[in-house]
């Protein structure tokens, strides 16, 4: 996430370092560097690839079995042999939409807050405990979800909400407290950390003399954070954003203890559903037979996809946005 | 510093000379439900016999199966025994047997959660199938307050609780709904996973519990040490001779025994159903996975000096950690079964 580096490129400096022969850069190490780091970035390409391939190799006799099948039934029977992962991918991408339209106004609101209008030494302090947050394991979360969210929802919020917005089918059916709301719930806590974390060092890092320049122009500090600092920063905070999805789609513990493990599809965010990481983590260990657990691996290429989609769609956004008033287009 | 190094090594000196004497060690993985058992039992039997270390993985009974076949580990371990497909696989693979040895016996116990409701529910074959199927919604079902004479149930609508990841608690529970409701037989089945008709699921026996107590008018199954351990309420239930039995230690072992008569000669029998007045119908062995034939003597004879071990003295630990000691002619049978290991 180095948002707002510029890609300055130094090596070859001057008359005397194209004379230099490679040998010689050799001995002074630069060569030797070039080569080590260069063996790093390209073992991160490596597991990518090996990984695609592990996964499609794994699933070969799923995706041959159910082929496109696959992708639009909704029955995940282990006993009779029939896998369709909708349900899982349903919940998957609904859960992570909950989420994020909870995290991103609060996560950036509080950055804005703390990088714009809090004293440094608040926003210091604050950001030692978001941090810390951060960091936080997620099977803790996941007990949280349990013993305070699932409580809660179940007996003051879902109620509420039924109360009030009970027209739309979102809010419809029973509250058990588990469910695709609760998730989202759950998942929006352990995401909003990192909008903060990452958008306050964005938004820090907006030169001044273009909060300078505003202020100078009559602008009121509000006016100045929000049509100048803001847009300025804005492909980094839509950075942020893609990072706490990408930890949305892919969380597991946290998920699966609130998620109710049902593959259902229901318009109801009541509705106890399934998550494509969740199914993986809970049946993968007892998975009997070669079929179920080819099945599940080809759940994880699903998810490695929709992943692969879903941050493809970000850098479109960020090129398409980052045309106008933003400093930080090379992301 | 000299000094230091020349500690170092006679450290280093020693260490070497420690671990090359502890030469012997055993791997094996498998079920987590009897994995407490079988720690206290590897750690105790270490203590007798300090040259051997058993080192056990609890990944899960279907874990334990994969690995034992792609012969990753010495020993498996295993709540659901291997069915025939995989037997074969086995043999076809290694070209000897793998042998299943009960260790000890557990059992699966319906608990719930009934606002109002404090005494010891009875629960029919009828109700639980119809419970679990999704055919008996509320409460006050007659199926249910028919054997529930005095006890006022609500007309609320039952939630199902059930075990979301695969699991051998699972396994003994739908195979025993498999025996008693055809309609389970065929519209779900008996495995680690199934495709439930109803209910939320629970991650663990813990999952299960926390969303039974924490949601009105649910009802769920855990394994009865973890409901003992953490003093839940559970409910009576009516086995195939028709009396309403609690499960405990004693009410197991007496489902073990009933299907002493029937037990084939590989051990691979489910008890679940099983006849006899005080038998608890949803009990079940647990299974060691060994196979028959070992190339490394050494390890043969440590293997087969600790089920040997287990199936005598092992048994007087069980009761202390909740689960059920095997029945006297089991034993007797598995030690005539220990001289196949070759």
């Amino acid at each position: 996430m180095n948002v707002g580096t510029t890609t300055t490129t130094v090596p070859s400096a001057g008359p005397l370092a194209g004379s230099r022969s490679f040998l010689s850069r050799l001995r002074q190490g630069d060569e030797i560097a070039r080569m080590i780091t260069f063996l790093f970035a390209a073992s991160v390409v490596l597991v990518t690839v090996l990984l695609v391939f592990e996964l499609w190799q794994g699933s070969d006799l799923s995706r041959h079995k159910f082929g496109f099948n696959f992708f639009r039934t909704s029955v995940w029977d282990p006993i009779f042999g029939q896998f369709g992962a909708l349900p899982f991918i349903y919940g998957t991408l609904i859960t992570a939409a909950v989420s994020l339209l909870i995290a991103v106004p609060l996560g950036i609101g509080a950055a804005i807050f703390l990088a714009e209008l809090a004293p440094a030494r608040v926003s210091d302090t604050l950001e030692f405990f978001i941090d810390l947050l951060a960091a936080v394991p997620s099977v803790i979360y996941g007990v949280l979800g349990i013993f305070i969210v699932v409580p809660l929802m179940r007996q003051y919020i879902q109620p509420a909400l039924k109360h009030a917005l009970g027209f739309l089918p979102l809010f419809q059916g029973p509250a058990y407290g588990v469910g695709f709301l609760t998730a989202g719930v759950v998942l929006a806590i352990m995401v909003i950390p990192y909008i903060i974390s990452v958008s306050r060092e964005v938004l820090l890092s907006v030169p001044r003399d273009q909060r300078e320049a505003a202020l100078s122009l009559g602008a009121t500090r509000w006016e100045s954070t929000w049509k100048v600092v803001v847009p300025f920063a804005r492909a980094g905070i839509f950075g942020s954003i893609f990072l706490a999805l990408a930890r949305a789609l892919g969380e597991t513990m946290a998920v699966t203890m609130v998620i109710g493990n049902t593959p259902t599809i229901s318009a109801s965010l009541f509705s106890p559903g399934y998550s494509i990481a969740a199914v993986i983590a809970n049946e993968f260990t007892e998975a009997v037979g070669d079929l179920h657990t080819q099945s599940l691996i080809e759940l994880a290429l699903v998810l490695f996809i929709l992943t692969f989609i879903l941050n493809g769609v970000a850098r479109l956004l960020i090129v398409a946005t980052s045309q106008r008033g933003s400093g930080m287009g090379n992301v | 510093m000299k000094r230091i190094t020349g500690l170092l090594l006679v450290v280093l000196a020693f260490a070497g000379v420690l671990w090359a004497d502890s030469a012997l060690s055993i791997t094996g993985a498998g079920a987590t439900f009897p994995y407490p058992m079988y720690s206290k039992w590897f750690d105790e039997y270490h203590k007798k016999n300090a040259n051997l270390e058993i080192n056990y993985q609890s990944i899960g009974s279907g874990g334990g199966i994969r690995q034992v076949t792609e012969g990753t580990v010495d020993f498996g371990a295993t709540d659901g025994p291997m069915n025939d497909d995989q037997i074969k696989a086995y043999q076809d693979k290694h070209g000897f047997a793998i042998l299943h040895f009960p260790t000890v016996l557990g059992a699966d116990v319906p608990t719930y959660n009934i606002p109002g409701v404090d005494v010891e529910l009875s629960f029919t074959q009828e109700a639980i199938a119809g419970i679990f199927l999704g055919t008996i919604t509320k409460w006050n079902d007659p199926a249910i307050t028919g054997s529930n004479k005095g006890v006022s149930l609500p007309a609320n609508d039952i939630v199902v609780v059930h075990r979301s990841e695969g699991s051998g608690t699972t396994y003994i529970w739908t195979d025993y709904l498999s025996k008693i409701s055809d309609e389970w037989k065929t519209k779900v089945g008996k495995g680690a996973s199934v495709n439930w008709p109803v209910g939320l699921g629970g991650k663990g026996n813990e999952g299960v519990t926390g969303t039974v107590k924490n949601t009105p008018n649910s009802i769920g199954y855990v394994e009865l040490i973890y409901a003992i351990q953490n003093k839940m309420p559970y409910g009576r239930v009516k086995n195939s001779s028709g009396a309403f039995v609690k499960a405990d230690l004693a009410s197991v072992t007496a489902a073990a025994a009933a299907a002493v008569k029937s037990m084939p000669d590989d051990f691979r029998v489910s008890i679940t159903d099983a006849p006899g007045k005080t038998a608890y119908p949803i009990s079940s062995f647990t299974w060691l996975l060994v196979p028959a034939k070992f190339s490394d003597t050494n390890k043969r004879d440590a293997i087969k000096g600790f089920v040997k071990w287990m199936l005598a003295d092992g048994q007087n630990y069980t009761e202390a950690l909740s689960y059920a000691k095997l029945p006297k002619e089991v034993v007797a049978k598995e030690l005539k079964a220990i001289d196949k290991i070759q």
